[in-house]
């Protein structure tokens, strides 16, 4: 019977070809491209059919063929039949594929090219997108702030803007606070990089073309010390991939494994499929690559820090924050704003989600302080108490707080008592009948700079108010001072006060109602940290869930070197480098050392690099210059959208598309992974299939494409694309992998674009964050982590430390001071070895915040819309430099006015900036944001200057402490003064 | 007839530039015929956000005032161009016309406001058109409005008594009215950009040394030697007296504290001002 109904397929094959691509332009597009003979039979030869392509026309036959380019073989009719469903069952088809039931033989781009017109075929009756009275078709897109519309006109992007939630789509959540209730605005906001889209799309900046480094010859002399400085010709597709290619093989060949590193970027564009912690990590794996991977980067203070006290390992140190926004609207009196401005940073990914239920608050009547260096966003927004503080001792006014609280006795005992360890060492400490040194307001602010009735003020108001203590933009997190120094310290600081306050208690938490909204949480839908399509196990979170729910072919990384990002430039320059990874799955995962080379490894001598973040990001990324035009470093590739920041290193530029010019699905704000929930942000979870707006610009391709391009031609395509997959089938496979399709169909998705899951009822929104912890009971928030193993004593029941309840000294920092007693298990506190006074020629401390107008590196410069805002960049005949705000006191005393001129400098750079002059910045800070896009290094003063404005060549690289692994751009002392630009300057 | 009126509420406006960005994703390389030619990318924004700062010291703040076209009736843009290269519709939204404006480089000085560029690439005079081709297709708002994530920026089409009523209800502003012109843009909580404040912290020296931040002090602020204000000092000894007229003022401040003494300062007030501490004694 089986055998009857493949032999109708079979035959039906070659007539569904022809009927296909009469109809759709797509599949006949693609037919006229081949030029090859399929076979598709049975192992035993029993039934098989090939057909020929040539230009467009096929001719099919049945028997074996003497020499077909490529055939897929199947051990039965059963599996054949399996396999070759329109619409198959991937768990089928993987499963056949693993097992050896089903093969591929031959040439691997035919079969690519066979299985893309079988999925071509299969999707070509799919219709997306809205056409709309004005003859614009509407399309949706989702980016790092926010979803869009796109509406299109003519294969032209005419705008971009938010999306309005429309009566049909599910009811939005309310919940009630002292006697009013809160409704969340019906639609979604974004951030204004997510406005400044089609600027970036349209940027003259794009790479449209593959391109080669002038003097560059893999065969000859490659002139390495000219990366940076040479300029670039235009080259084919092919050449370009022959040559990538070429030289991963050659790698291969003459270096072994470890020779070709991968390094991807901080943040690219939104998306499951083209993302680097997808897309990438597949290819990667299926090459064998030496992994540079990040430190976690915008929460060292507390991965390395606080984690150790309450066991938050698995999310890089910071609590969740489940039901917190009700929590907070109607039990807290008081929001601590702590190095915490939600308004620039939008949260992540958040757009202005947030902002309306600040506002709420503040109709409440809550409460603001704002302890920041600088008066932010937030605060401007908000109000409240302004205390500015000096950058990287925060940790001190935090000690001087509890302090106030144990002599005051305004600490919560009973919590203390029965739910903590180690207090008595602690209070021993703050008291200073351990070293002699009380630690009282008097001694805080010697080191801050804050008053000491200032702490005593807020010592008082917090000690007797329910506070909410928002430590970073997101409520924990993401915030200057812990990328300090000190940084751990004052995370560690924070913990330890809400520990001494009953955490978890009402109206007692951490959060600034950035996340926690009353949502269904319960509804699957992969974030990119789930890996996407990667398959990759070990460096994703894809295990879980993605992998399980999504039958995929797992990939795995042969190679076991792994060099952290800011390690990269000793990597390559020095050939040796040390020092400790980011492992999240238990507290002692940070303490494995490292080394570079991994034992029987070789160098790095090959570098692809995805994206190009590492100038703007990397503290002291001067390094990175010198690295980049090292004579060991044999090949640079550049797979980048725009010529930016480190592009101009590349040997060879292969143009990737921007996220509206190929398909990808994903949801707004869900990261997943170590930020588990992520999309507990946003006032309505969305789920946004990203359209495919308009076809790539110039020669672009997406980042899918020309990994499978180069895969292609080392035989590896088919496993790649899992026979030809293409993106939209992707999107399609994720769809089917979530909880979507019960609530939406898949042609309803493809032409709306987007799809709000409901909020679900009271029975499946998440309990308070610690409520379980604080009341003694089990826990029942809905986050899987920690391990279980990591529980004490029983499953379920306390916090993942050794003791299970909350540590004021941890026993895992306990076993490691020896080595390191720059991180006790007693959170003493030690000045920062980069501060106030430590270097009399530089008394200005720098602070690189994370930006608001750009996310990282990502819609900085280009001639991006965003980089003509005056909060942004400033133009100064006829260039826009990076805004440096400083103190109007500061700014006199140097002679710097108001957008000005000025070089910002110390021993390891000079960057040339425009000042912002105003009293919104304490004095003896500078204020700036962090990861700029631009690298244009001139001579001047006997040195470079960049006139970029990377103020990350300024920042030391050096770790916080001899076994914390982290970054420290916050702990840096700079000088300012007037500055011109040379005439004639030149690189 | 309903007009369109723009309202703007400085107290929501958080300097996002979401408005900024919006217009100009609407209209920068798109021409929407018979309203407008393409903005230039480069040059001064149809809508910009102004930055007012206030205070020194750790009392500061901040006011952003989003400024544009205000759409004015009895526009001087309108008078001064005479022959229907600027107009203003029934519905309150004044044009200037692509075609009929082309090389007339004087308008960009008739209006009082500055709100009008030269486009040096198309030849034309220009300035926020409402979005009117938006409006007229359909929409129920303006890009910059659509945009705005707090509500700070919200447009109104209503009869011109309804407007009035919101107008007193709301205590609306326009910017200083130049001549004739009745601004269609309205401000709410415009006070405070335009107004000033004075400030200090109430503190007391302990016998120790130690300065302490005094709450609950009575304070009271005297302008011109006439009493203006009272209140009392907050969690952190802080006193603010907001809402201060702009103009230069002989001020005094008197703090009485039942326990810990009294406190007198005075001065000339010449711009918004933190007096920093004020010990009682």
């Amino acid at each position: 019977m089986k055998r009857v109904a493949l032999r109708a397929v079979l035959l039906a094959l070659p007539v569904m070809i022809r009927t296909a691509a009469r109809r759709h332009q797509p599949v006949r597009t693609l037919l006229r491209r081949g030029r090859c003979v399929i076979q598709l039979r049975l192992r035993d030869g029993s039934l098989s059919r090939h057909i020929s392509f040539t230009g467009g026309i096929l001719r099919a036959g049945w028997g074996m063929h003497p020499c077909p380019d490529a055939e897929m073989v199947f051990v039965s009719p059963e599996i054949a039949l399996e396999v070759l469903r329109p619409d198959p069952d991937y768990g089928k088809v993987v499963d056949s594929l693993k097992c050896f039931k089903a093969t591929a033989r031959g040439s691997d781009r035919h079969l690519v090219w066979f299985g893309q017109l079988m999925h071509t075929i299969g999707a070509s009756g799919w219709k997306y997108g809205e056409p709309r009275a004005d003859g614009t078709t509407r399309y949706t897109n989702l980016t790092n702030g926010g979803p869009l519309h796109v509406d299109v006109k003519d294969g032209r992007i005419v705008r971009t803007l938010p999306i309005d939630l429309q009566d049909d789509d599910p009811q939005s959540w309310w919940l009630s606070a002292r006697g009013r209730s809160f409704v969340p605005q019906r639609r979604a906001t974004v951030s204004p990089h997510a406005l400044s889209l089609k600027s970036l799309v349209y940027s003259p900046r794009r790479l449209l073309h593959p391109m080669k480094r002038i003097g560059f010859d893999p065969k000859g002399h490659r002139r390495t010390g000219e990366r940076g400085r040479a300029g670039y010709e235009r080259i084919g597709w092919d050449e370009a991939l022959d040559m990538v290619a070429g030289e991963i093989a050659r790698m291969k060949r003459e270096h072994g494994p470890g020779a070709i590193a991968i390094a991807p970027p901080a943040h690219h564009q939104w998306g499951n499929i083209n993302y680097w912690l997808s897309a990438l990590y597949r290819f990667g794996n299926l090459l064998g690559h030496t992994k540079v991977v990040f430190s976690p980067i915008s929460w060292e203070g507390w991965y390395w820090g606080a984690a150790h006290h309450f066991g938050g390992n698995m999310r890089l140190g910071l609590p969740g924050f489940y039901g917190t926004v009700a929590d907070c609207l109607q039990h807290a009196k008081m929001v601590v704003f702590w190095s915490s401005d939600p308004e620039s940073t939008n949260g992540i990914y958040a757009g202005a989600e947030g902002t309306q239920r600040r506002l709420w608050a503040k109709e409440l009547g809550i409460e603001f302080v704002h302890i920041d260096p600088a008066y932010n966003a937030t605060a401007q927004l908000l109000g409240g108490k302004w205390i500015p503080i000096r950058p990287g001792t925060d940790a001190a006014l935090a000690a001087a707080i509890m302090h106030e609280w144990v002599v005051q006795g305004l600490y919560d005992k009973d919590y203390v008592e029965q739910r903590t360890t180690g207090f008595d060492e602690w209070q021993a400490y703050l008291l200073g009948s351990t070293d002699g040194v009380p630690k009282t307001p008097e001694w805080q602010e010697r080191e801050t700079g804050v008053p000491a009735r200032d702490a005593r003020s807020l010592a008082r108001l917090w000690g007797r108010r329910r506070t909410y203590l928002a430590a970073g933009g997101l409520g924990a997190g993401f915030g200057g001072a812990c990328r300090t120094a000190a940084g751990a310290q004052w995370a560690r600081c924070m913990v330890l006060m809400m520990a001494m306050q009953g955490w978890g208690k009402p109206g007692v938490n951490f959060g600034n109602l950035q996340m926690g909204t009353p949502m269904d949480l319960e509804f699957y839908f992969p974030g990119y940290a789930e890996g996407g399509i990667s398959g990759d196990l070990t460096h994703t979170g894809s295990a879980p869930l993605n992998y399980v729910r999504m039958p995929h072919v797992l990939t795995m990384n042969p190679v076991k070197q792994i060099v952290p990002r800011q390690r990269l430039a000793e990597a390559i320059v020095n050939g040796q480098c040390s020092g400790y990874l980011w492992d999240g799955m238990s507290l002692e995962g940070q303490f494995t050392r490292f080394e570079y080379p991994a034992p029987g490894h070789s160098r790095i001598h090959m570098l692809y690099r995805y994206g190009a973040s590492s100038l703007g990001t990397i503290p002291n990324s001067a390094r990175l210059v010198e690295a980049y035009r090292h004579p060991s470093l044999e090949f640079i590739v550049g797979q980048a959208i725009w010529q930016e920041n480190e592009t101009q290193f590349a040997d060879v530029l292969l143009p990737a598309c921007t996220a509206l010019e190929r398909w990808d699905i994903s949801e707004w704000a869900n990261c997943a992974g170590f930020l588990h929930h992520g999309q507990n942000q946003v006032n309505h979870r969305m789920v946004v299939l990203q359209h495919k707006c308009i076809e790539p610009l110039g020669e672009s391709r997406s980042d899918y494409r020309i990994f499978l391009d180069i895969l292609s031609r080392l035989g590896l395509g088919a496993l790649y694309s899992e026979g030809g997959c293409t993106e939209l089938d992707w999107c399609k496979r994720i769809f089917d992998s979530s909880d979507l399709p019960s609530i939406v169909s898949w042609p309803e998705l493809l032409r709306k674009g987007y799809c709000v899951i409901p909020s679900g009822s009271a029975a499946n929104q998440a309990p308070v964050e610690m409520r379980w912890f604080a009341e003694g009971r089990a826990k029942d928030v809905p986050e899987p982590m920690p391990l279980p193993g990591q529980y004490s004593q029983t499953f379920g029941e306390g916090l993942a430390t050794q003791s299970g309840r909350f540590e004021f000294v941890p026993h895992s920092l306990r076993r490691i001071e020896e080595i390191d007693p720059e991180r006790p298990a007693l959170n003493r506190y030690i000045p920062g070895w980069e501060g106030p006074g430590t270097q009399s020629s530089f008394p200005l401390q720098l602070v690189t915040a994370h930006p608001r107008y750009s996310f990282h590196t990502y819609n900085d410069g280009k001639e991006s819309a965003v980089a003509r805002l005056a909060d942004h960049r400033v133009l100064i005949d006829g260039r826009r430099y990076w805004a440096l705000r400083m103190n109007e006191e500061d700014a006199r005393e140097r002679n710097i006015r108001h957008h000005e001129l000025v070089k910002v400098y110390n021993q390891r750079a000079a960057v040339a900036c425009a000042a912002d002059v105003s009293p919104l910045v304490r004095r003896g800070v500078v204020h700036a944001y962090e990861s700029c896009a631009e690298y244009e290094p001139v001579h001047s003063d006997g040195g470079l200057v960049d006139l970029g404005g990377c103020l990350n060549l300024l920042t030391p690289g050096r770790t916080m402490s001899a076994t914390a692994d982290g970054i420290a751009p916050n702990s840096c002392l700079v000088e300012v003064s007037r500055w011109q630009l040379p005439l004639g300057s030149s690189q | 007839m309903k007009k369109w009126a723009l309202i703007v509420d400085i107290a929501r406006c958080t300097n996002c530039q979401n408005c900024v960005l919006a217009t100009q994703d609407e209209h920068v390389g798109n021409e929407h015929p018979g309203y407008s030619a393409p903005m230039p990318d480069e040059g001064a924004p149809w809508i910009t956000v102004e930055k007012r700062t206030r205070g020194n010291g750790s009392m500061v703040d901040v006011a952003y005032v989003p400024k544009t076209c205000n759409q004015c009736d009895n526009a001087p843009c309108v008078r001064a161009a005479g022959d229907g290269a600027i107009y203003q519709r029934r519905d309150g939204i004044v044009i200037i016309d692509p075609v009929k404006s082309r090389g007339r480089r004087d308008l960009v000085d008739s209006c009082p406001y500055g709100a009008i560029n030269w486009n040096e690439q198309a030849g034309v005079p220009q300035k926020w058109s409402f979005d009117a081709h938006l409006l007229d297709a359909g929409w129920s708002a303006p890009r910059c409005v659509q945009a705005c994530p707090t509500g700070a920026m919200q447009s109104e089409l209503m009869a011109e008594g309804d407007l009035k009523r919101l107008q007193d209800e709301l205590r609306l502003e326009t910017l200083e009215p130049i001549g004739p012109a009745v601004p269609r843009l309205l401000y709410r909580n415009m006070r405070r950009a335009t107004h000033w404040f004075l400030g200090g912290t109430i503190v007391r020296v302990s016998q120790h040394g130690g300065v302490e931040n005094i709450p609950g002090a009575g304070v009271e602020l005297l302008l011109d030697g006439e009493h203006a204000a009272s209140c009392l000092s907050g969690p952190f000894g802080d006193f603010k007296f907001d809402d201060l007229r702009p103009q230069p003022v002989r001020w005094e401040v008197r703090v009485r504290h039942t326990e810990y003494g009294e406190a007198l300062r005075e001065g000339m007030l010449n711009a918004s001002l933190y007096l920093g501490e004020l010990p009682l004694s």
